[in-house]
This record gives C-alpha cells, sequence and structure tokens, in this order.
C-alpha cells in the first residue's frame, strides 16, 4: 500500500493544476494521479508538414477517434453533440483554442432574472479575485474596457487583427453591432517564461511555440517546486470509503497496470463534466449503491454542451487562413435575454480567421462547395485564403435527461466502464442557434461573404462539459455545497466543469478555473474544521 | 505489414483512377493531378490508422462499378463516382479526405498556391496589427453589462 497523503486531486488538468498550486502553499502532502502524461512539445503536429494530417488522427479532437492509451471511450451515439476532450498533463488547456471569456454575472442569476434554470449558490463578485488570479497564472492577452462583458485586466495586449479582424469589425460596425478583441490565453509579448505568439495558427491542438496557456506550462511547474507530487499515466477506477461514509483513498492502476491503492485524508475530484460523474458512478459500496455522492440522484444529470452554431463563408480580399490563431474577436451583442428573438438567455459570438488548405479542401468537398475534377483547382483557389467563420455559442440549460451514465458495455483499456451520453438538444437551444445563424449571416453577407455554409450544432463540438454534479445549497437538489464539498461525503470535493449550474454562453475555462481556484481557499480557510 | 500491401493490385488502381477523377492534373495551375506517382506513394505510405476505411471505400467502389473503374466510359465512371460519393459514408469521406490530405502537401501543390514549403513551426508567421480605431464606434456606442442582483 501507499504512504497516506493529505490530499489526493484526480485529474492534471485546467481545474486540477489549479487547485493543486493554491494548496501547495499550505505544505500539505498533495498528490495528484493523472491517467495521461507529460506533452512533448517536439511532437505537436505543427512541428511537421503533416501538421493538419495529424488533426484527423493521432491529434484528433475525439477520444474514440484518437484512442491513444490514456483516452477513454465514450459512446455518444445518442447525441447530436459528440464529447471532445484531451487527456494528459494539462487536460483539454493543452487541446483548446485558448478562447478565454468569463461568465457574467448575470450567468449565476438565471432564474432570479429570467426565470430559467436555478441561480447559483455564489455570485460573479465572489469570484473576481480568483478570475484575476487566474489570469496572471495562465497569462492572458486582451483589451481592457469592453462594455459588454465583465471588466477584465489583461497584462498583455490583444492578438493583432490580421487581415480578418478588420473585415470582421467593419461588417460589425456596419451593422451596428459589439465585437471587442477576445481575452485569449496565447501570450502576446514573452511571459513567465513562456515564448510569445509566432502564429503557427494551428493552435486548437497544442502548441509548438508554447505560447499558449496550458497547465503542463502554467500551473504545473509551479506547483511541482511548491513540493506537490504528480503521478502520471495512473488512471483511478473508484474511490474507496470507509466505515463513517468518508473517503479513505482511491483504487488506480499505475503505469504498468497493476492495481494500487491510495489513502488520502481528503479527495479532489477534477476528471471534468463526463469524468467526474464517470468515476463517482463507478464508485458503488452497499452504503452509497448509486454511486458516491449522489444521494440527490444528480450526479450525471443536467450535462450542459453550449451547442454551438456555426456559420462560414468566402470574401474576396485574402483572410488570415492558418496563419494566426484561429480565435480573436468575440461579440456580445446578443448574450443577454430578449424575449423578442423567441427564445430566453443567449449567446456568444466567436469569429474564426480561417483555415488551412487541408482542412479547407476536405471541408468544402464535403459540403459540396469544391468539385471534383477539371474546376476543382479554380474553386478551391477561390475558397483557400479567403474563409470568415462566426459561431454562436449557445446557452445550454440544464434539463435531467440530459445525463452521463455508465454504458453497460463498453469498457476503457484498463476495463473499467465507460462514460455514455444521452443528450438532446432543447427547443430553447434550436431557436437560439437559428437566430445566430441568421445573424451571422448578416454579418457574413455585410462583409462581401460568399458560398455561406453552416454547422448547427457543430457535431464534433462537445467541448464544454459542465453541470454534472451541480453546485448548491440543497443538498436535495445539489450534489456539492456552495463551496465544492459533496453533501454526502465530507472529505471529497470536486472543482471542475460538474459544480457549474448554469452554463453560460461563454467558453468555460477561466470560470472553471476560477471556481477551482475559490474551492481551494475556501479550503485553505476552513482547515480546521473541513470535515464539520 | 506496410498499408500498401494490405490493398490489392485492383484496389491501388481504383485509387489512382478515383484520386485523378478528384483532382486531375492542371497544366494552367502546372499541378500534378493526385493520382501522381509521388503523391499516390505518400497516400500509401501513411494510411495508417484509415486503412480498414480506405478499404472499406474501395470495396464499396468495386461494387458499384462491377469491373476496375479505369475500364469504365467516362460517362458510367462518372455516374458511379456520384454514386460512391453519396452512399459510400463514412467510409467514402475517409477515402476522399486521404486524397485531399495527401495532395494538400505536395510541395509542387503548395508552390503553386504561394505557400512556403515548410512546417509552421519554428518560424511561424507574421500577423498585422491592423487598424485598432475599428473599435472607436463600439466605444462610442452606449452600452452596458446586465447587472445582476
Amino acid at each position: 500500500m501507499n504512504d497516506p497523503v493529505d490530499v489526493l486531486i484526480i485529474g492534471a488538468g485546467a481545474s486540477g493544476a489549479a487547485v493543486a498550486w493554491s494548496l501547495a502553499e499550505t505544505k500539505m502532502h498533495i498528490l495528484c494521479l493523472d491517467q495521461g502524461g507529460w506533452m512533448k512539445p517536439s511532437e505537436y503536429p505543427s512541428t511537421g508538414r503533416d501538421w493538419e494530417a495529424k488533426f484527423y488522427g493521432d491529434w484528433s479532437t475525439s477520444p474514440n477517434v484518437r484512442g491513444r492509451p490514456e483516452d477513454y471511450p465514450i459512446n455518444d451515439d445518442n447525441s447530436p453533440i459528440k464529447v471532445v476532450n484531451f487527456n494528459g498533463v494539462g487536460g483539454s488547456t493543452v487541446m483548446y483554442t485558448a478562447h478565454w471569456p468569463r461568465l457574467h454575472p448575470s450567468d449565476f442569476k438565471a432564474k432570479t432574472l429570467d426565470g430559467v434554470a436555478d441561480d447559483w449558490p455564489i455570485d460573479y463578485d465572489t469570484l473576481v479575485p480568483f478570475f484575476e488570479e487566474n489570469d496572471r497564472m495562465m497569462g492572458v492577452s486582451g483589451l481592457s474596457g469592453d462594455p459588454l462583458s465583465p471588466l477584465t485586466h489583461p497584462p498583455m495586449p490583444p492578438q493583432p487583427l490580421g487581415l480578418s479582424g478588420p473585415l470582421i469589425g467593419k461588417a460589425m460596425n456596419k451593422l451596428g453591432w459589439h465585437w471587442w478583441p477576445s481575452d485569449t490565453t496565447v501570450a502576446t509579448m514573452d511571459y513567465e517564461g513562456r515564448a510569445r505568439c509566432i502564429n503557427l495558427g494551428h493552435c486548437t491542438p497544442a502548441c509548438a511555440q508554447g505560447a499558449k496557456a496550458s497547465t503542463d506550462i502554467t500551473y504545473w511547474p509551479q506547483a511541482i517546486r511548491a513540493g506537490v507530487e504528480l503521478k502520471t499515466n495512473c488512471r483511478v477506477r473508484e474511490i474507496l470509503t470507509d466505515e463513517h461514509g468518508m473517503a479513505s483513498g482511491v483504487v488506480y492502476y499505475d503505469k504498468d497496470g497493476v492495481e494500487q491503492f491510495q489513502p488520502a485524508e481528503v479527495v479532489i475530484i477534477a476528471c471534468n463534466g463526463v469524468g467526474t460523474p464517470r468515476l463517482l458512478l463507478n464508485s458503488v459500496s452497499g452504503r452509497f449503491p448509486n454511486g458516491l455522492a449522489n444521494s440527490s440522484g444528480l450526479v450525471g444529470k443536467n450535462l450542459m454542451f453550449h451547442p454551438y452554431a456555426q456559420i462560414y463563408g468566402y470574401v474576396k480580399e485574402p483572410t488570415d487562413s492558418n496563419r494566426a490563431p484561429p480565435t480573436c474577436l468575440w461579440s456580445k451583442e446578443f448574450y443577454d435575454t430578449d424575449l423578442s428573438r423567441g427564445f430566453v438567455r443567449g449567446y456568444g459570438i466567436q469569429f474564426v480567421r480561417g483555415a488551412g488548405p487541408v482542412f479547407e479542401a476536405v471541408a468544402s468537398e464535403q459540403k459540396g462547395i469544391l468539385p471534383w475534377g477539371a474546376d476543382h483547382h479554380r474553386v478551391f483557389r477561390k475558397l483557400h485564403g479567403h474563409r470568415l467563420g462566426v459561431s454562436a455559442i449557445c446557452e445550454d440549460l440544464p434539463e435531467e435527461h440530459n445525463r452521463v451514465t455508465l454504458d453497460p458495455v463498453l469498457k476503457d483499456s484498463h476495463g473499467i466502464p465507460a462514460p455514455r451520453i444521452d443528450y438532446t438538444i432543447s427547443e430553447n437551444s434550436w431557436k437560439m442557434m437559428e437566430h445566430g445563424l441568421a445573424r451571422g449571416r448578416e454579418i457574413l453577407e455585410v462583409a462581401g461573404a460568399t458560398d455561406i455554409c453552416t454547422n448547427s450544432p457543430i457535431p464534433w463540438g462537445g467541448w464544454h462539459l459542465l453541470g454534472t454534479a451541480r453546485m448548491g445549497t440543497d443538498p436535495a437538489c445539489s450534489v456539492v455545497n456552495e463551496w465544492g464539498r459533496s453533501h454526502d461525503v465530507k472529505n471529497l470535493f470536486i472543482v471542475d466543469g460538474s459544480v457549474f449550474v448554469t452554463s453560460g454562453g461563454v467558453n468555460p475555462t477561466s470560470t472553471i478555473q476560477a471556481i477551482a481556484l475559490y474551492v481551494a481557499d475556501q479550503m485553505k480557510q476552513r482547515l480546521a474544521n473541513l470535515f464539520d | 505489414m506496410s498499408a500498401a500491401n494490405e490493398l490489392t493490385s485492383i484496389q491501388r488502381d481504383d485509387l489512382r483512377t478515383v484520386a485523378a477523377m478528384i483532382i486531375p492534373a492542371s497544366d494552367e495551375y502546372e499541378v500534378p493531378g493526385a493520382d501522381d506517382p509521388a503523391i499516390q506513394a505518400d497516400m500509401l505510405a501513411t494510411f495508417g490508422r484509415d486503412t480498414a476505411m480506405v478499404r472499406a471505400a474501395l470495396d464499396h467502389l468495386a461494387r458499384l462499378a462491377g469491373r476496375p473503374l479505369a475500364e469504365l466510359d467516362t460517362a458510367r465512371r462518372d455516374a458511379v463516382a456520384q454514386e460512391f460519393r453519396a452512399t459510400g459514408g463514412v467510409a467514402a469521406a475517409t477515402l476522399v479526405r486521404v486524397v485531399l490530405q495527401c495532395y494538400y502537401r505536395d510541395d509542387r501543390v503548395l508552390r503553386s498556391l504561394g505557400l512556403e514549403l515548410r512546417a509552421p513551426f519554428p518560424k511561424g508567421y507574421t500577423l498585422e496589427h491592423g487598424d485598432w480605431s475599428l473599435l472607436d464606434p463600439v466605444k462610442a456606442r452606449p452600452a452596458k453589462l446586465r447587472g445582476a442582483p
């Protein structure tokens, strides 16, 4: 048996890294187990001539396609939106667009303001110091002063507008609609040991330059220097409990596939909105027959994705194609509720600069706008390097029938039951997506775009895995309390996107990490009576 | 066993034929077709995880054609191609994607497109800062973040 630790963190991604770093100052014995290993930037796609092809294989966003040893399969056949993620030190911050909006203050009060879903048990102001700390740790670029976004203070200037940005900006100005440079975790200057962005373009499947913040190069080096221990290639099977109903540790498989028991005084789960309910539902015992921390029956329920309504077209002017980070601008014009639009709540918009030649060819052929035969070359030259994209990130409201359960058949490489997703897009979300497509078409047409295509929803767009172990003050209606502790198991905490009560209409990683830092801070303040 | 050896001679011929149908050579743009020997060799060497899907696609193509694709007259070949794309599902899409991803990394093709023959890293690209005064109308417009009680 391994020596007991004070704190055991499961998962070394966005939230696991943040909570580990924050707790390190307590000098407790902190151990993190991750099912993946350390990344090797020298092997990242943009280091090779076949960089685009890798996106369809070893660097696919889908764990089911990628199938690396550290990935676990997910049965998402019964969902129009497929789960995408990345497993390894850094988690999905290794493979994300680095778009960095925060939830808005109004997102924490959806019930009070709009009569839907529920209010969070915490508010935006509570998280502000942790947003700020996280922005400093991750290294954020942007332009302070956006009138329709929460006030931020990015330590680095925004990404250049490039060729695509002005085309979008001019169109938005003609329409009289809000737009602003996105906050991103792309370093636009040398920052804390990270080299500045040199526009490799292929940001999503990992940044060889190290300009894009991922927690393997931001939080983890500092956490490890501060004494946190990180064991890689260790996949946790289940959390065990003692006769008092407290978590006693975890059973995991080490890098050699050998079953191990790791005792711990405190267990923190940071496995994302699919991995966390999977682990809890796999942690069954006589005392917890329906899974750990599941007396409410809500573990795995209320899964929220953010359906993406994507529309793009082609302008005569050259765009940035693959020679820039893909996202640089956002709009909050349609973020807040306006019932005259036919739906409640709203969506953020992120603009996309363009695509590389292989991606352009594959996508356009599939859409039927790039022909086979003699005309292929002429049409390709009209499309490539001329694409502009608009994506509406639609707020997904919590619905219990959208859920993560355990698949009765599918298992991972260690024989652990895999997650199954059952998810449908609500009528409200469909209306929101249609509205987003219509507004996106207006933007593109004002920009002069033709050959307009849509993906609604983006089928491989299940980036944001939220809501499956929601926080709240009532144990009957939530899984964790207002500071991340399980209602049922007093030494069990959850810090990832599972705890979201509502999803907002923005990318969630900034808020996920702010919550992780907030929970860590609450734990530090309550160390003397943490289990009361 | 290499991917090349996993395709029969007839399948390799059909792959070459359908690749040329997708992207024929062009004197105007000074580019080879996707049936070019070097591009075909790239495909055969790098099928990797796509091998099974490509084989399934070629099997489907063979069923539709009833004989080697190259032996069909142009009209029949075009009809088979249309049917293949319409009914081939994921396998057909994979085959087409493999053709495109190998074609659009060939030096001659990239040169014709005016692209540099290199990986993005470590040189990267230069991006213009652009005219930030474009934001002035946004700053001037009355707008207020929705509050929360």
